[in-house]
Formats: C-alpha cells, structure tokens, sequence
C-alpha cells in the first residue's frame, strides 16, 4: 500500500510553534523561578531542548533541562515484546519545582501517564505541566496538554512524523496516510 | 536489535551483539541505583525465585536487590533450609517450585549443566547464577560491564585472568564474553590448577605470573577455593601467595593504568595483597555496584514479551 505524506509544518512553523510555546510557559508561570524542563526521550528530548534554550534567551537565565525515558514505566511490557530501554538524564532535584514536561506527539496519553509517574519517582515537585508539538486526539487516559504547538485530528491508523537532522533540531512535520 | 532471550544460561550462546546490547541496557538500569527513590515499577506482579544450592552472599544479594529495584517479588531460597535436604531430588524440588507460577528462577547449582537441565523442563525463564564449573555467565557481563566503564572500551585489550582456573565457571564464562568483545585473553596459574586444553578455548597459557601480567590492561585475580579442592593442588598458601599472589611489586609490570578486578570473596595475603586490593589500581568495589545494573537488565530482557511467546 502507497504511503501519502502530508505536509504539517515546515521548519518556519516548526520554530513558531515552539518560540510561542516558551513564552506562553514564561506567561503562565509569571516568570521562570523553580522552572525546569524535562523532555520525554527521543523527540520530546530534542524538543525540550530547543524550548529550553527559547526561554533562556527571552529571561537571559539557565533553566534547568533534563531528559527522562519511561520504557521502565510502560504498560505493555508484555505485549510489547521487548523494548530497549534509554537513560534517564536528570541532574537536579525535583522537590518544589514547576516541571514542564515536553513530548512531541500526544496520542492516546499512555506515554504521559508513564512519564508522570517516572517524574515523581524522582521527587516531588510542585507541579507538572505539559508541552505537546502536535495534539491528534484519541485519548484513553484524562490527560490534557497546557501547551499545544498544534491540533490535528487524526484517524487512528494515520501516522504522525517529526523529522530532526543531524544535530537532533526539528524540520518538519509530516502526516502519514496510508 | 531485537533481543528477546528466554533464558540466561551462558555467555557462550551469545553473541557479540547481544552482549552489547545487555551492557548497555545496565547502563541505562544503572542510573536507578543513584536515586533517592530506587525503585521503578518495569517488573511489578512478577515472581523470581532465587533457588540457591549452593552458599552465596554476593551473587543472591545482588539478584534479589536488582528483583527489588524493579519492583518484582523476590523469593530466596537456600539448599540448607529447603527439602534438598530431606533427600528431594532437583526436578522435583524445582517442578514443586514451578507450580506456584514463578516468571523466573535464578539458579545457582554445584553440577555443571544445571540449569540447562531445568531450563528444558520448566516453562519459567532460567537465569544461570552458576553451575558447578561450567559458566557465571552474570558475573561475566558485570566484569566486562565495568572493563568498559573505566577503560571505555573492550576491544583490542589485553586481560590476564590468574588463580585456580580448573575450577573456576567466572574463568570460562570470562574467556567467551571478552573474546567475543574483541580483548585478547591470557590465564595463569600453576600447572596443577590449568585444565588440559585451555588455549582451544580462546586464550594464552602462562604458568609464570610475572610473565602473564606483562604490559596487560586488567588483571582479574580469582580466589583459591578452599572448599572446592583438598590440600594437592598446591604446597601451601604461603607458597602460592609468593608465586601467585598480585602485590605491588609485581603489578608494576602491568601498564600503568591497570585496573585489578576480583569477582570476590578475597582471601587477602593469598591471591592478592591488601595493598593492592585496596590501591588506586583496584575496581573491585566497582564491579559489586555494576553487579546490580547488569542483573536488572538480564531480568528485564528475559521478562520481555513473555505473553506474546504464551499467546
């Protein structure tokens, strides 16, 4: 069967969309006092990074930005079959701050579930938020996002893709049909 | 890569790839161990059971810890207090095991072969903890786990494995693991502790020590099994400490940088001198800490897709 790609967002959009999000993070939190980033590995990673170094550049300060990889927190383990697991990459404490997770695609919230619990296996912090690339609907959990580059909705069986280059920064994103 | 492994036997079924991939799964095990909470809930309602015969602190520890960690149900369970006494023979002590439903057995057993036996009756997943002279196919994978860690790499390094190697399962599971990594692998020890054909196993035979260490990169020195031999094998400890024992007079021949391993327990003044054991070149300590990561990644990978396999 052919595969129809669908062009989402093209390099500009994509700086937009994550340019908009940082100051919509600074807007909400009044500020970046107890701010930390935290992407979800692999492209929500890249993305929070890109988010990060935003919000660095607009306050003139370092917020902190780790990754965190939540394939010990799946689960469909079993179902799954195996799964490699990542590192987690979190070098400072989560106690009282205001975590701002990033991942690139929500779907069906599973992922996020895995991540929240992930984060408060690594402290308490005093709140979670969540930054999403692309939002395309079909959820199974009562999870919703605080900050959305964009909505899209989707058929089940279509595919969401974000490319990076070489240096892990976002290109463009594509939608699948097939 | 896809690596799905029902069992953990030996590292001879391995191959290179696979074992790569086991260590850098621990990597990613090992950063649990330094948090506050060490705990993620990956093997939450599975049953292991640690079915000991055989006298073990370190290993059974480490296994049970690693179980913990990621929230599994561990259960020990040694030959001194279990029916193995009362004259129960090992498939019926291990089939009465199975009908609770455990999802893994670690097995630790004097006859070689062990745990290949069980692994062929039992429906569980088997990890092998030892098995009489045959294989330790964990302590393999930390050793080289924590080669890798301070050397950066496994390939193109010269280990000398030194002590009782006849009956030593650390040595053969040691000598297929890092001749599969690429290192080149020599052993040493007095002729009466060299088995007869050792070098189609992969290695270069020494019986002189001070030759064997000559400009290696890591020496692993192995403990004289008092419990395993009676007195022949060699003349005295003293004698074999003069010969044999790594001190730091002889460690000097190694490349500077040389790192000394011991899989544990030490008999200090023996094989090797508490000057050394606790000197700058040691990374005992290291390999014990490693121990847990690299045991978490094999529960994790054997409990991988189990229910597919059952569907």
């Amino acid at each position: 069967m052919a595969t129809e790609s669908v062009e989402i967002l093209d390099l500009d959009g994509v700086n937009r969309a994550l340019t908009r999000i940082a100051h919509e993070i600074i807007e909400k939190n009044k500020g970046v006092e107890d701010l930390v980033v935290i992407g979800i590995r692999t492209g929500g990673a890249y993305l929070g990074e890109q988010i990060q170094q935003r919000i660095n550049e607009i306050e003139s300060v370092t917020v902190p930005f780790g990754s965190i990889d939540i394939t010990m927190y799946r689960d469909d383990l079993a179902s799954r079959g195996h799964l490699a697991v990542g590192q987690t990459d979190i070098r400072f404490n989560l106690d009282g701050k205001r975590v701002v997770l990033v991942d690139d695609v929500l779907f069906t919230g599973r992922t996020i579930r895995a991540a929240m619990d992930a984060v408060m296996d690594l402290g308490r912090p005093e709140s979670i938020q969540l930054a999403i690339l692309i939002d395309r609907g079909h959820r199974e959990l009562p999870i919703r996002p605080d900050y959305i580059g964009r909505n899209l909705p989707t058929a089940r069986n279509e595919q969401i893709k974000v490319d990076f280059d070489e240096q892990n920064i976002p290109r463009a994103i594509h939608l699948l049909k097939s | 890569m896809n690596f799905n492994p029902k069992h953990i036997l030996g590292i001879k079924d391995l191959s290179t790839a696979q074992i790569h991939f086991i260590l850098d799964s621990a990597a990613s095990f090992k950063e649990i161990n330094s948090r506050q909470i060490k705990k993620v809930p990956t093997l939450r309602g599975k049953t292991i059971v640690n079915l000991f015969f055989e006298a073990s602190t370190r290993t059974r520890t480490s296994f049970e810890i690693a179980g913990k960690r990621l929230s599994a149900d561990t259960i020990n369970i040694s030959a001194s207090s279990s029916s193995v006494v009362k004259g129960e023979t090992l498939e019926d002590t291990a089939k009465n095991i199975e009908a609770m439903h455990p999802d893994i057995i670690v097995m630790r057993h004097s006859a070689s072969g062990a745990c290949d036996y069980l692994a062929q009756r039992l429906k569980c997943s088997i990890i092998n903890a030892g098995d009489g002279t045959h294989e330790h196919p964990s302590q393999a994978l930390l050793d080289a786990f924590t080669i890798r860690q301070h050397k950066g790499k496994i390939e193109g390094l010269t280990v000398t494995i030194a002590g009782d190697i006849t009956h030593s399962r650390v040595v053969r599971s040691n000598i297929y693991c890092l001749n599969k990594l690429g290192a080149k692998v020599r052993v040493a020890g007095p002729r009466t502790m060299l088995p007869p054909g050792l070098e189609k196993l992969g290695c270069e035979v020494f019986t002189d020590l001070r030759a064997a260490i000559r400009d290696v990169d890591c020496i692993m020195m192995l403990r004289i099994q008092r419990e395993r031999q009676g007195k022949t094998l060699i003349p005295s400890l003293r004698e074999y400490a003069r010969f044999y024992g790594l001190n730091p007079d002889n460690i000097k021949l190694a490349k500077p940088d040389v790192i000394v391993l011991h899989p544990g327990p030490m008999n200090r003044g023996v094989e090797i001198s508490s000057l050394v054991a606790d000197g700058p070149h040691n990374v005992i300590l290291d390999q014990v800490e490693n121990g847990v990561a690299v045991r978490m990644a094999l529960l994790y990978l054997v409990s991988g897709g189990e229910s597919v396999q059952n569907a």
